[in-house]
């Protein structure tokens, strides 16, 4: 009996051919069976998209198929004519893109993309698909499964359209769904469920899945066997046991060498607590911020609350936290891009003027930022030697050789070669592009430097060589970061001391191993519970504790009143916790947790 | 950690396949974009040269001598919307006089008047517009409300308002043309402003301290040149066509003055009756305008066409 | 949210027209010289100046004098023309000069609208349903074509063509009233056809870029994965969300058909309101050219808000707020 899904030799490379570069896919053959999970693992343009649509006989615009097949059952997709091809697709093969705030057409009702396909298809009535819809919905376990149909897309959460997506791409029972990247948009609290549904749903259903991601801890929960995809081709091919425990290829043992540790208390050496000086050298007291208009009461978001931090000199400080808790906020405001309402922002003891324009030039020079997206924050007309040269001429009026001879330097310290100086942004990889925008902050010779998010758009591999390069900085210079990051690990492989924002609000701070060990304060737990594991079984170990429990399905809220994680507590104590602030609890060693329950009980 | 340049799987590997593949793009035209430079040039050419080429002067009525045939026995032909010949090559208008030579005598002014115009609504559209962009909230909103009023009326409306009041002089009318056309561009600058102050590379700069004159000069204007340029090309058509409709009806460049929108009018009569005069400086209008706009498509091509989207 | 918006929209709409009639009050009347030594011209007097400037209102401040002439619009007054007008009288009434004038410029431009709206949608979503065909690369180039040409070479040319060298219909709309049936569609016919061309190019072309900007979005890729057949994804899920621009395209270009009126009105010396002003410019007949512009502008800023409250009903957003 042949297998559900056979590749052979696949090649597909850029339309139009003549002198044509490497092929996006080159000779990829593999084979997928029915009830199977095969995960396709590999960084952004290794060609892994593009070989899961071709399941779909689908090439995305610019590309073509040059040669190979595609078997579905034996039927050859790439011969299929046109209408043959149309009637595969949605019916024995569906796709999950990923974003599916994207995917959803927004001026249709959420039921009616959901059951289209099937019914067009001729295979089920709407009735019908109606009804399969509804249990879909229930399966995944969404909220209202009875009118969740009825609605639009933008009356769902983004976790919630997720799993939408996935009873659209199961209504018309397919045997085979291809699944893209469908967690990586999401925030790693609202993974932890969305992934958990898709596992479930796809044993219940009995089809064969594959699965696109670039993240080694996603497949080891739900897939049966990885293939490893390096620039078109197949790197390595086995079950997960064999990939994760014995990789045979340099590429894979690299990616697994890249997948930071999970965050762990006991990794990081006790930190000497007596060097901490008397004054640090960024600290910010009591600091309230937000947009809207400024003394008009009522009108105002207040992203920041009573927000106090400090960084020793040569140290780094890590703020964590989900989308929407006020962790870029945090930066702006230290960096008087968006003044404070309340509080200040203290240079060496040094109280800073809120605003950018009333601080002073040798003020500015000692705090610099580092922007997320290397590729928004590069002036795409300045030349690399024009984008680290002007912080020179600004600020220490370097010119001519001397200046040359310090862009060299910064250059070289980003471990960049010399002649990257005359190139464009445009003409540099996301990685590179970072490593200039860290050069530009460092061309400043800072005190303080505000990486914000610095690693989050790049690919894993790349991301780990950042840090590294942030390691060695921090070791050879005395600069303090502000670390901000929303994936923690990456800010417990290195930062010194972390503070846990969550909706505006420090819940819990100190030195990295003592905010990684217990006791915890419940979101730092949920956290630390959501950073995926490189081990098979983690999903449903990490769904059992009553942290994930208690958070499914609900967002970042900001309250004015009472504790603004109540609602996702399974601490909680209904009466207080919904009425008053939460109270600091000073735990010693400068560890402090912002709870109502006590030491004991956390 | 190894050096980057021999580290083959981080990203430093692919650096020479990035360049290879991305050079910085050159703009490349097709067949139609450079047939549409052509047009272009040869009427700009005109306008420097174009009375020393023309055969007769733009006012002269042309002698009834010269259509004199052999082998007819008529000793007073008619001179007046003649059909291309030996002599008019391009036929007559009702007058009697040459349509070629008043053609290019008219490029002067028609192309002349409307690029002044356009240069102007430049100065004008893109400083409020930057300012706007750049200027904190009050002078924007303001700003943007008055354009908007502007903007509400249809522009030839604007026009034969005012022309009614003021009269139709050259100032008026590039006065009138540039303060209209200005407002689009006024928009337009505005957006792309918008855009850019916005983007994180505008917040380095402030976040260094730089000044605001420096960040519009330096990280602004840039990336708004080569977007505007396509522009101004389809600015300069619509102003075109805007001056020879006033023309056409009377309110514009006035005689004896000619211009082309002017010589459609004058020969309008002819119409019914077949001649072809009034047609030619419509044509000639026409090549200009859509060569100037197969160029634009060209370049706003180059940008992936999201450029069309925002002048829209 | 949704009668927020709405009614957002009416208040600015609202304010746009105020706006525009202190714009066209100010453009023609903070002048030297006054409507009453343009109607008396040489033959003016000191005292007959004087005195036709009290009736006319004149001699008193400006803000008054806006306020007179809003009042006046609003009860439907348009005031005096200069037009008949001798020493001491008033003048022919604006409104008894415009009534039959825009009778025939509405019924121009409505059986133009009538024909443009559904051709040029037809052949816009033709041309986005089956992109770089040959279909979609003609209507393109020439559509491309018409839009950078001006109005009266489309004009004069279907003139030689249509009525000179094929015969089939008058060069000139002259209509006296009296014509009906066939003789007023044959006087019509070359006009509507000028504006049509001119007012469906536009149309066409936006209808196209806007429908191929949605066909760009990831739901629609996500619709051909469901394996739909692409007239279903063209006319169901790309062109819900193409409704706002292409009202706003249409009614803009349904108001850009005020400056083709004009010009074609004069070519073919058709009795309509833009003639009629076109004509009041040239005199100098400044109250008659505020009455004429007033029209107008409103009928501009009435079409862009009927598009931009079908854009604001259009969008599920703000008819099912979260």
């Amino acid at each position: 009996m042949p297998a559900l899904l056979e590749i052979d030799n696949l090649v597909i490379e850029a339309a139009g051919g003549g002198a044509s570069p490497a092929p996006v896919i080159n000779g990829v053959s593999l084979q997928l069976d029915a009830g199977e999970v095969l995960a396709l693992i590999g960084e952004s343009g290794s060609g892994k998209t593009t070989l899961a649509l071709s399941t779909l006989g689908y090439a995305k615009p610019g590309l073509e198929f040059r040669a190979g097949e595609v078997r579905l059952n034996g039927d050859d997709i790439l011969a299929m004519p046109a209408d043959e091809k149309r009637r595969l697709r949605g019916q024995r093969v569906s796709y999950l893109a990923q974003s599916a705030a994207a995917a959803f057409n927004p001026a249709l009702r959420i039921g009616a993309q959901v059951t289209e396909a099937s019914v067009l298809h001729g295979q089920l009535s709407q009735t019908e698909a109606d009804r399969r819809a509804t249990d879909l919905y229930r399966a995944l376990g969404l909220p209202d499964p009875d009118h969740l149909g009825r609605r639009y897309p933008h009356q769902v959460s983004g976790g919630q359209l997720q799993r939408l997506m996935a009873a659209m791409a199961l209504c018309g029972k397919p045997d085979l769904l291809v699944l893209d990247e469908p967690t990586t948009a999401l925030d790693v609290t609202t993974q932890i469920e969305v992934l958990k549904a898709f596992k479930d749903v796809i044993r219940q259903e009995g089809a064969a899945a594959l699965y696109v991601t670039h993240d080694l801890s996603i497949v080891a929960q739900i897939a049966d066997r990885i293939v490893v995809l390096y620039a078109g081709e197949v790197e390595e091919y086995g079950t997960v046991d064999d990939i994760l425990n014995r990789p045979q290829h340099r590429y894979t043992r690299q990616l697994i060498g890249a997948v930071r540790p999970p965050p762990d208390s006991t990794l990081r050496p006790e930190s000497l607590e007596e060097t901490r000086q008397d004054v640090p050298a960024l600290e910010v007291k009591d600091l309230t911020a937000g947009y809207g208009r400024k003394h008009a009461s009522g009108h105002t978001v207040k992203v920041l609350r009573d927000v106090h931090v400090a960084v020793g000199q040569g140290r780094s400080l890590g703020v964590i936290g989900e989308s929407g808790c006020g962790k870029s906020t945090l930066a702006r405001v230290i960096s008087g891009l968006l003044p404070a309402m309340q509080g200040d922002v203290l240079l060496k003891g040094q109280p800073l003027k809120p605003s950018l324009r009333q601080r002073e030039r040798r003020q500015l020079q000692k705090i610099q930022f580092v922007f997320q997206m290397a590729d928004n924050a590069l002036n795409p007309h300045q030349r690399v030697d024009q984008l680290l040269g002007r912080p020179l001429e600004f600020y220490f009026g370097l010119s001519g050789e001397e200046k040359r001879q310090r862009i060299t330097e910064l250059l070289h310290m980003v471990e960049l070669p010399a002649e990257f100086s005359e190139r464009y942004p445009e003409e540099l990889s996301g990685g590179q592009k970072q490593r200039v925008n860290l050069a530009r902050a460092l061309a400043a010779s800072p005190e303080i430097l505000l990486c914000d998010e610095v690693i989050s758009a790049l690919d894993t591999i790349i991301g780990a060589s950042i840090i590294q390069l942030l390691k060695r900085l921090r070791e050879q210079t005395d600069v303090s970061f502000v670390f901000i990051s929303h994936d923690l690990s990456a800010i417990a492989s290195f930062a010194d001391d972390i503070a846990v924002l969550y909706a505006g609000l420090v819940v819990e701070q100190g030195p990295a191993n003592r905010v990684l060990a217990p006791p915890y304060h419940p979101y730092t737990r949920l956290l630390i519970a959501s950073v995926p594991e490189l081990s098979q079984g983690w999903l449903e170990r990490t769904l059992e504790m009553r942290e994930t429990q208690a958070s499914i399905d609900r967002a970042v809220e900001i309250t004015d009143r009472g504790c603004p994680f109540y609602r996702r507590c399974p601490l909680a104590i209904a009466g207080t916790c919904n009425q008053e602030a939460p109270p600091l609890r000073n735990l010693g060693h400068g560890h402090s947790i912002t709870c109502h329950r006590s030491e004991a009980e956390l | 950690m190894s050096t980057p340049v021999n580290n083959p799987t981080g990203e430093s590997g692919q650096t020479g396949a990035i360049s290879e593949e991305q050079p910085r793009r050159s703009l490349k035209f097709s067949g139609a974009g450079k047939t549409g430079i052509v047009v272009i040039l040869f009427w700009i050419t005109m306008v420097f040269i174009g009375p020393w080429v023309a055969p007769f002067h733009e006012a002269e009525f042309l002698d009834e001598a010269l259509f004199i045939e052999p082998g007819l026995d008529d000793p007073y032909p008619a001179t007046d919307f003649l059909p291309p010949g030996d002599v008019a090559y391009l036929g007559t208008d009702y007058l009697g006089r040459d349509t070629l030579s008043r053609l290019l005598y008219g490029a002067r002014t028609t192309i002349g008047v409307s690029l002044l115009s356009t240069l102007l609504a430049y100065l004008i559209g893109i400083t409020l517009g930057i300012a706007a962009a750049a200027g904190g909230r009050v002078l924007d909103s303001s700003l943007s409300r008055l354009n908007d009023a502007v903007l509400s009326m249809p522009t030839i409306m604007l026009g034969m308002v005012v022309i009614s009041a003021y009269g139709s002089t050259l100032p008026v009318l590039i006065a009138l043309t540039s303060l209209i056309y200005a407002s689009s561009v006024f928009r337009i600058a505005r957006a792309f402003g918008l855009d850019i102050m916005v983007s994180d590379f505008v917040d380095a700069a402030r976040v260094r301290g730089e000044g605001l004159g420096w960040i519009i000069r330096r990280e602004v204007l840039p990336g708004m040149i080569l977007p505007m340029a396509s522009d101004f090309g389809l600015r300069f058509v619509y102003i075109i066509l805007f001056l020879s409709g006033l023309s056409f009806l009377g309110l514009g460049v006035q005689p004896p003055q000619s211009d082309w929108g002017s010589m459609v009018r004058e020969n309008l009569a002819g119409l019914p009756y077949g001649a072809i005069a009034p047609l030619i400086p419509a044509l000639a209008i026409a090549s200009l305008t859509v060569a100037i706009n197969l160029v634009v498509d060209d370049i706003s091509a180059h940008h992936g066409g999201k450029l069309a989207e925002k002048i829209i | 949210m949704l009668i927020r918006a709405v009614l957002h929209r009416i208040a600015t709409g609202l304010v746009t027209l105020v706006v525009v009639s202190v714009l066209i009050f100010l453009g023609t009347s903070v002048l030297p010289g006054d409507v009453a030594s343009i109607i008396l011209g040489q033959m003016a007097t000191p005292e007959s100046l004087a005195a036709l400037r009290s009736t006319l209102g004149l001699d008193q401040p400006a803000y008054v004098r806006y306020f007179l002439w809003l009042g006046d619009l609003l009860s439907g007054d348009l005031g005096v023309s200069k037009a008949g007008a001798g020493a001491g009288t008033g003048g022919t009434s604006i409104s008894e000069m415009i009534a039959p004038r825009l009778i025939n410029t509405v019924q121009l431009a409505g059986a133009v609208a009538l024909i443009a709206v559904p051709l040029s949608l037809g052949l816009g979503l033709a041309a986005a349903t089956y992109p770089g065909t040959r279909l979609d690369r003609s209507i393109t180039l020439s559509t491309l074509g018409l839009v950078s040409v001006p109005e009266f070479l489309v004009a004069t040319a279907l003139v030689l063509v249509i009525a000179v060298y094929l015969g089939w219909l008058p060069a000139t709309a002259y209509v006296s009233g009296t014509e009906t049936g066939m003789a007023l569609l044959k006087t019509l016919a070359l006009p509507t056809l000028t504006l049509v061309i001119v007012a469906s190019s536009q149309i066409i072309r936006m209808t196209r870029a806007s429908v191929l900007n949605v066909m760009s979005s990831p739901y629609i890729e996500m619709a051909v994965l469901k394996g739909l057949p692409r007239r279903r994804i063209v006319l169901h899920h790309a062109l819900p969300n193409a409704v706002g621009p292409i009202v706003n395209v249409i009614a803009l270009n349904l108001a850009y058909l005020i400056s083709g009126v004009v010009i074609v009105e004069t070519i073919f010396a058709y009795p309509g309101l833009a003639k009629l002003m076109v004509d009041a410019v040239q005199t100098r007949d400044l109250p008659l050219v505020q009455a004429c512009a007033m029209i107008f502008c409103s009928a501009y800023i009435l079409l862009v808000f009927i598009a931009d409250l079908a854009s604001i009903l259009s969008n599920p957003r703000l008819r099912y707020p979260q």
